[in-house]
């Protein structure tokens, strides 16, 4: 593959984490290290077990392929293979390339001198799949909590889990986790409506500049945020939406067992006006 | 560094204010379908605790002989239990007297002066709750199957059941644009506090109004069910839930609500039971709104009614399942005089509740052994 002409300054050894430079080195465009290594292995190894389990499941069909966690008898003990072990062991390796992927991104910061804010905010995405099928089945004593692998199983997963609290929307944290996503994708829709305009002014006319993008938020919302500044919004908002994914979903069940309705009762007991 | 210790001190009080808010791990968790569909039953185990203590069966009242003259015979005025035997029939108006009267006022509650006199009104209650008790008994075996229901499942030792339901007009009325309330939008106990319609009993529990409001179609254009209706119906569920201790899934697939091939067998359970409420309500409750006193009757002044709370009383199953019927089989139904013409009654029985054993085997797949049993 062709290399691009400012592409060899980025290509600099060293800054690895672990193995020194016995993996330092690129394959065509991609940077290898010993987590591209790791990550190679966890990935195929964990689809090759997706595969084995669709095959000997009931179907073919992508909607419905589902690999499901162990029952509940099991706690939180190894399962037999073809009753959840499959699901076990897709997880460990989900995890192991997931986090090896984020280290690969430490070793290319570190080799292009970058702070750590993609792989920080990689780690939270991560945190919130950590804290689904690691930290909340712990908590409630079974991998049987877990979600299953599959497109239309994980939603059914999901609706069912939102059920067992009457109405999920209620849950406070899960709220908030709403609040940021949508935010997130307003701000995003913004910045980047913003960006194609300026950036293609139409024929006969020039690009803008940033200033051209902060008269038009001052203008029509009456602040604007600037250039750099709306990436770190952007930036805190994405990750706090994965952060009360976590959270709301990590209290529901080991720290609340009723409706998410009830949970509000502190609000209407308040001494004001109980 | 003033300003950084008091966001740090902020913080954490926020923390710990939602924090109190919190039980404590681990939950007590019933697998309710196949795994990794998340259909299951979660239950604080402290609160479950409490719940199952206070679910306990009162003391059994000693048995009494089956012989001697028919109760109808020796007493006047004995419409229902008129086939026990006067030791029986003493020892079953003990135990209601234990189930259903005031300590202080024992047998007096019901009974002065003359015993066969009906001039109390609790008598003649009592005598239509015995003959309720007898056909939820024999004929509502869908819903109570051969667990049954007795006095004491819905009074619990109180002289009205706790958790008999009134019709709720709700506050009063206000003016301006916020005047029409639409039956909702305040927090209702019976609905957990949400904010759906806060009488969601009356249109289900003694109207026959339509709880299905799902369609069974993908496309739109066949169900003309509103969202209105919806709010009521999940009124209602959010009610049997609370009734229960039970989640949506206790019943439900929410993939699809309505589908039965996809709902847990005590879906069935439920569907009976919706319809013996109201059977019970209509037949029994709503005559009897005159006879009660009215400091006994609502606030717009209706009988106290029956609903799923009113024997559930928090339990999956009321008393966790626990018979009485095997005390006191009187309650069961009309005696049958052991007779040598009437030997094989209990095969014909048998094979005419067919249906019934399957829904004992429903009742026997449900959490009973795992929540009522060992962890307790």
């Amino acid at each position: 593959m062709t290399m691009l002409s400012f592409e060899k300054k980025y290509r600099v050894s060293g800054g690895t984490l672990i193995g020194g430079d016995l993996f330092d080195f690129w394959i065509g465009p991609f940077y290898v290290g010993f987590f591209g290594v790791t990550g190679f292995f966890c990935t195929v190894l964990g689809v090759a077990l997706i595969i084995y389990g669709a095959s000997i499941g009931p179907t073919w069909n992508l909607w419905q392929i589902s690999i499901a966690p162990p029952d509940l008898k099991y706690g939180l003990q190894f399962a037999p293979l073809r009753e959840g072990g499959l699901w076990q062991l897709i997880t460990l390796f989900a995890l192991g390339s997931f986090v090896s992927w984020a280290l690969r991104e430490v070793e290319i910061c570190r080799k292009l001198g970058m702070g750590y804010h993609v792989p920080a905010a990689f780690s939270v995405a991560i945190l919130a799949y950590f804290t689904l099928e690691v930290i909340r089945p712990i908590l409630l004593g079974g991998w049987g909590h877990a979600f299953p692998y599959g497109i239309f199983s994980h939603l059914d997963w999901v609706s069912n889990v939102g059920y067992q609290y009457l109405h999920f929307h209620y849950n406070p944290a899960h709220m908030i986790a709403v609040t940021f996503f949508f935010t997130t994708v307003l701000t995003l829709a913004m910045h980047g409506g913003a960006i194609l305009s300026m950036a293609n002014p139409g024929k006969g006319r020039v690009v803008r500049g940033a200033e051209h993008e902060n008269t038009f938020f001052r203008d029509t919302i009456g602040y604007s945020i600037g250039a750099m500044g709306i990436h770190r919004l952007g930036y805190l908002l994405a990750v706090n939406a994965g952060l009360w994914s976590a959270i709301c979903i990590v209290i529901s069940g080991p720290f609340w067992t009723r409706g998410w309705p009830e949970w509000w009762t502190w609000w209407l007991n308040m001494p004001i006006w109980r | 560094m003033n300003r950084q210790h008091t966001l740090i001190a902020l913080g954490m009080t926020v923390a710990l204010v939602c924090l109190a808010g919190c039980e404590k791990p681990r939950p007590v968790s019933v697998q309710r379908g196949f795994r990794g569909t998340g259909m299951e039953v979660l239950y604080n185990r402290p609160k479950l605790d409490a719940l199952y203590a206070k679910n306990q069966l009162p003391e059994v009242q000693s048995p009494a002989s089956p012989d001697g003259p028919r109760a109808g015979d020796v007493y006047q005025n004995v419409q229902v239990l008129k086939d026990l035997s006067a030791g029986e029939l003493a020892r079953v108006m003990l135990a209601i007297t234990q189930w259903v009267a005031p300590p202080d006022q024992s047998c007096n509650y019901c009974h002065q002066g003359d015993m066969a006199s009906d001039a109390l009104y609790t008598k003649v209650v009592a005598r239509r709750m015995l003959q309720m008790t007898r056909d939820i008994n024999t004929n509502w075996k869908s819903h109570v199957a051969n667990t049954g229901v007795t006095c004491y499942t819905c009074h619990h030792g109180q002289q009205v059941p706790a958790q008999a339901w009134f019709i709720d007009p709700g506050p009063p009325p206000v003016h301006g644009i916020v005047a029409d309330r639409g039956g909702k939008n305040v927090p209702a106990a019976i609905v957990g506090l949400s904010s759906l319609p806060f009488d969601p009993l009356s249109p289900f529990l003694l109207e026959a109004n339509d709880i299905r409001e799902q369609g069974t179609t993908a496309a739109a254009g066949s169900n003309r069910h509103s969202i209105k209706q919806a709010e009521w119906t999940y009124g209602l569920m959010v009610y049997m839930s609370n009734s229960l201790g039970v989640n949506c899934t206790y019943c439900h697939n929410t993939r699809a609500f309505g589908d039965w091939a996809s709902s847990p067998p005590t879906r069935v359970t439920a569907w009976y039971g919706i319809r013996m409420s109201r059977a019970l309500n209509n037949t029994y409750m709503l005559p009897l709104t005159h006879t009660l006193p009215a400091d006994q009757r609502g606030p717009t002044g209706d009988v106290g009614k029956v609903g799923c709370g009113t024997c559930h009383r928090g339990a999956y199953k009321p008393l966790f399942g626990q018979s009485m019927l095997a005390d006191y089989p009187e309650l069961a139904g009309p005696r049958v005089p052991p007779s040598p013409e009437m030997a094989p009654a209990p095969v014909d029985a048998r094979a005419a509740t067919g249906e019934v054993a399957g829904m004992k085997s429903v009742h026997d797949s449900s959490p009973a052994t795992m929540v009522a049993g060992k962890p307790l």
